[in-house]
């Protein structure tokens, strides 16, 4: 054994810095959110184009996701590295540029978002250039932890580590192969795939962002922090080896669960459930690993706040993993996709894994590092119980409201039509539990805004340690034994660790993707599906602008009771053409898919003018501007061109007929809303919204048409 | 409906296959650790679940 002591100091300068950032961006984040659930009861808040609840949507879960969780996965892991490599952090010019990175990324999502700058592809909104720092950043940090590791006095890595490098691994994957995209402009481009692969590639990645931002980095910290926390070791080491591979083999491959009974491959589709229900097995195992680490300290934890955080953490993370493989069965997922239940169910594992981990994590690092006590236990008990009454408020009348809105789209009368045709009153029936989520939110903010007081008299009360002294044998170099067993060698080899991380989670991607990639029979085509005109095309970017997806489909599913309110069911061959794909996850408003020629032009004009007037108490927000605002077609050409580079067969030359063509289309829309005594210039953005909006769905209306011609 | 998915599933040459070979690497993949987890030495594990506390009991 080597004696000779290494002196040292761990960094705790960047742990501070992130932790301030999870607490800041954590209470802006929230906000936007309490701000679009009020919106929902209180349609008069969509105070401005930037404001409105299809622009702050992907803004508050980009805030949460990637400046709150995101900041404080920097936090845990920038701390308990260091410990556990019994080394400072590799750089302290990299831990700067990954903070500073960071947060100039996030503000970059605060300036672009609410603009309008948006790819619509959910938690993946960012444009290109945000999608390229992102990548350097998470090299930074990536080439930060390696160094770390590489450099560290302890011969094993802990379980944690092991988390942390699957998620560092994962994410690159997913970040690069769901961003890729033709820029058009500056910040504006196209997904490089389009409709049911788009979809794919999208929930491959959305579902995994889950698996890999909001879950792999908080069970390594768990694995940490719990048993500091309780002052016990892990309740198994065995089982959280078990809990580990199985974790991240098998979910990348529960993706395509978000997509039952869509457009996409049924063998697909039945591969994510399989896959899902098995992700129980770990999921559990890991949450019971966390809960057992507490047996024979039970009593701790009615006096230690700290800990209290931590099991309502573990909780939530049982109850959310129980209930994701409950909805990926189909029959479950037919009543509950696309209602609130969606929304209940991810803000348990949000408000409740995420938040409360992090709270806990807080709680214990802030006094640790300032040297002190905490300021005041009682506040800390406080944001405890308001913060575990605002997830009961927030939860409880969302899981109602789906239920409730499910069972009213699916009613039939005695004769056998809709009993609730006009979706508007399923809206309405749910208001107050609209309203009631709103409280629960509220309550969870002012639990972090009570934390971060006392956090704040905390660190006023202590001394910061910037630099916290530590020392350690250095690393002897081991020679491989004959023998030996090759998970120790893994574990002694961080490089292979990640190489072997890598293989597992590319196994389940490939074997889901290249599939509907190269097999050219899992998307029959349809012949009479059409590239959309220009003006069609700059209508569906208004689309994507105003977010219009985040409150409504386009995905009929094959239901009686969906055909029966929407039209036919989509058909994969439909979306062909469709850079990126505008499914939507949540039905806030009606499916749109065919709604092209439902409706007159005026109807339209009206209804965006002013939902009410259409619609009488729809919580849809009115949108004045597309009234006012001339439709910008300078970049026109170039986005078909973008779209031919993609695969979209616009003829060729067809460049240089747009202008005339788009003021044929418009003139034509022009004409329509004059016999209804609507005046309007027909250069208006409203008037390339409602030619995309007309067109939606009526591809293959064209082909019955024609059918019946020939007949 | 289900012609619909016949439709899909039947367009595809030996897509049964794709199910068989996701669950035979995951299992065997599973078998190999839970082996080792079972046969793992003792020491080793109390070592390894001790790490995080080491510097308190320094």
């Amino acid at each position: 054994m080597n004696t000779n002591l290494e002196r040292f100091s761990y960094d705790n300068t960047i742990v501070r810095n992130f932790i301030y950032a999870t607490v800041i961006w954590g209470v802006i984040g929230m906000l936007v959110g309490l701000t679009i659930a009020l919106q929902l009861v209180f349609p008069v808040l969509n105070f401005a184009d930037f404001g409105t609840f299809g622009r702050l949507r992907p803004l508050h879960t980009n805030a949460v996701i990637f400046a709150f969780v995101g900041n404080g996965i920097f936090s845990g892991v920038y701390y308990s590295l260091q410990r556990l490599c019994k080394a400072r952090m590799y750089s302290d010019a990299l831990s700067k540029i990954n903070f500073w990175g960071w947060q100039l990324i996030i503000l970059s999502a605060v300036a672009t978002l609410p603009f309008g700058y948006t790819t619509s592809k959910e938690y993946a909104e960012l444009e290109w250039p945000i999608d390229i720092a992102i990548t350097l950043i998470w090299v930074v940090f990536g080439w930060n932890m390696f160094g770390t590791i590489l450099k560290r006095r302890e011969k094993h890595l802990y379980v944690a580590i092991w988390f942390y490098i699957a998620t560092f691994v994962t994410v690159a994957v997913l970040h690069l192969v769901n961003s890729l995209e033709m820029p058009v402009t500056f910040l504006k481009s196209y997904s490089w795939y389009a409709g049911v692969q788009d979809a794919l590639v999208q929930w491959w990645y959305g579902h995994n962002a889950v698996a890999f931002f909001l879950t792999t980095p908080y069970l390594g910290l768990m694995y940490y922090f719990v048993p500091k926390a309780a002052n016990r070791p892990v309740y198994s080491y065995r089982l959280s080896i078990i809990h580990f591979w199985a974790l991240i083999f098998i979910y990348i491959w529960a993706g395509p669960h978000h997509l039952l009974y869509t457009s996409l491959p049924d063998w697909a589709q039945s591969l994510g459930v399989v896959f899902s229900i098995m992700l129980l097995a770990p999921s559990w195992g890991g949450m019971l690993n966390g809960l057992l680490t507490l047996r024979g300290v039970w009593d701790k934890v009615r006096e230690d706040v700290v800990l209290k955080f931590m099991v309502v953490a573990l909780t939530a993370y049982g109850m959310a993993t129980f209930e994701g493989p409950m909805l990926s069965l189909k029959n479950v997922n037919a009543i509950a996709h696309f209602t609130d239940w969606v929304v209940a169910h991810v803000h348990v594992g949000g408000l409740g894994w995420n938040g409360f981990l992090t709270f806990g994590m807080l709680y214990y690092l802030i006094p640790k590092m300032y040297d002190t006590k905490l300021y005041s236990s009682k506040l800390a008990n406080f944001h405890f119980w308001i913060g575990t009454m605002g997830i009961i408020f927030y939860a409880i009348p969302m899981y109602w409201a789906g239920f409730v809105q499910s069972a009213m789209w699916k009613e039939f009368t005695q004769d056998g039509v809709l009993a609730y045709p006009n979706f508007l009153e399923t809206v309405t029936q749910i208001k107050t539990m609209y309203m009631l989520r709103a409280l629960g939110g509220a309550l969870y903010i002012t639990g972090v805004i009570v934390m971060a007081y006392n956090l704040y008299k905390t660190a006023l009360a202590g001394k910061f340690i910037a630099n916290e002294a530590a020392e350690a044998p250095a690393m002897q170099e081991e020679i491989a034994h004959k023998g030996e067993h090759w998970h120790r060698w893994i574990e002694r080899k961080p490089i292979q660790m990640l190489v072997f991380s890598l293989i597992v989670i590319l196994i389940g991607g490939i074997v889901e993707m290249v599939p509907t990639f190269l097999v050219k029979s899992n998307i029959p085509t349809i012949s009479s599906v059409k590239p959309y005109t220009a003006l069609e095309l700059e209508g569906r970017d208004l689309y994507i602008r105003e977010g219009c997806n985040n409150c409504h489909s386009q995905m009929v599913r094959p239901f009686r009771s969906e055909t029966a309110r929407y039209g036919e069911y989509s058909k994969a061959g439909e979306f062909v053409y469709d850079h990126p794909f505008l499914w939507g996850s949540k039905r806030t408003g009606p499916d749109l898919h065919r709604i092209g020629g439902k409706y007159p032009n005026s109807w339209h004009y009206n209804h965006m003018l002013d939902p009410e007037l259409t619609s009488a108490n729809s919580i849809m927000p009115p949108y004045p501007w597309l009234f006012d605002r001339k439709l910008d077609v300078s970049h026109t050409a170039d986005k078909v061109t973008a779209m031919r580079k993609l695969g979209v067969p616009y003829p060729h030359g067809y460049e240089q007929t747009i202008e005339t063509e788009m003021n044929k289309q418009a003139d034509g829309i022009v004409k329509n809303l004059a016999k209804d005594n609507i005046k309007v210039a027909s250069d208006k953005e409203i008037i390339a919204l409602i030619a995309y909006l007309q067109r939606l769905g009526t591809d293959i209306k064209v082909k019955e048409k024609t059918e019946t011609e020939n007949k | 409906m289900l012609k619909y998915i016949k439709q899909h599933m039947a367009s595809i040459a030996g897509i049964e296959i794709y199910p068989v070979i996701s669950f035979v690497i995951f299992f065997l993949f599973f078998l190999v650790v839970a082996l080792w987890v079972v046969k793992g030495n003792k020491d080793y594990f109390s070592k390894m679940s001790a790490l995080p506390l080491e510097e308190e009991n320094k």
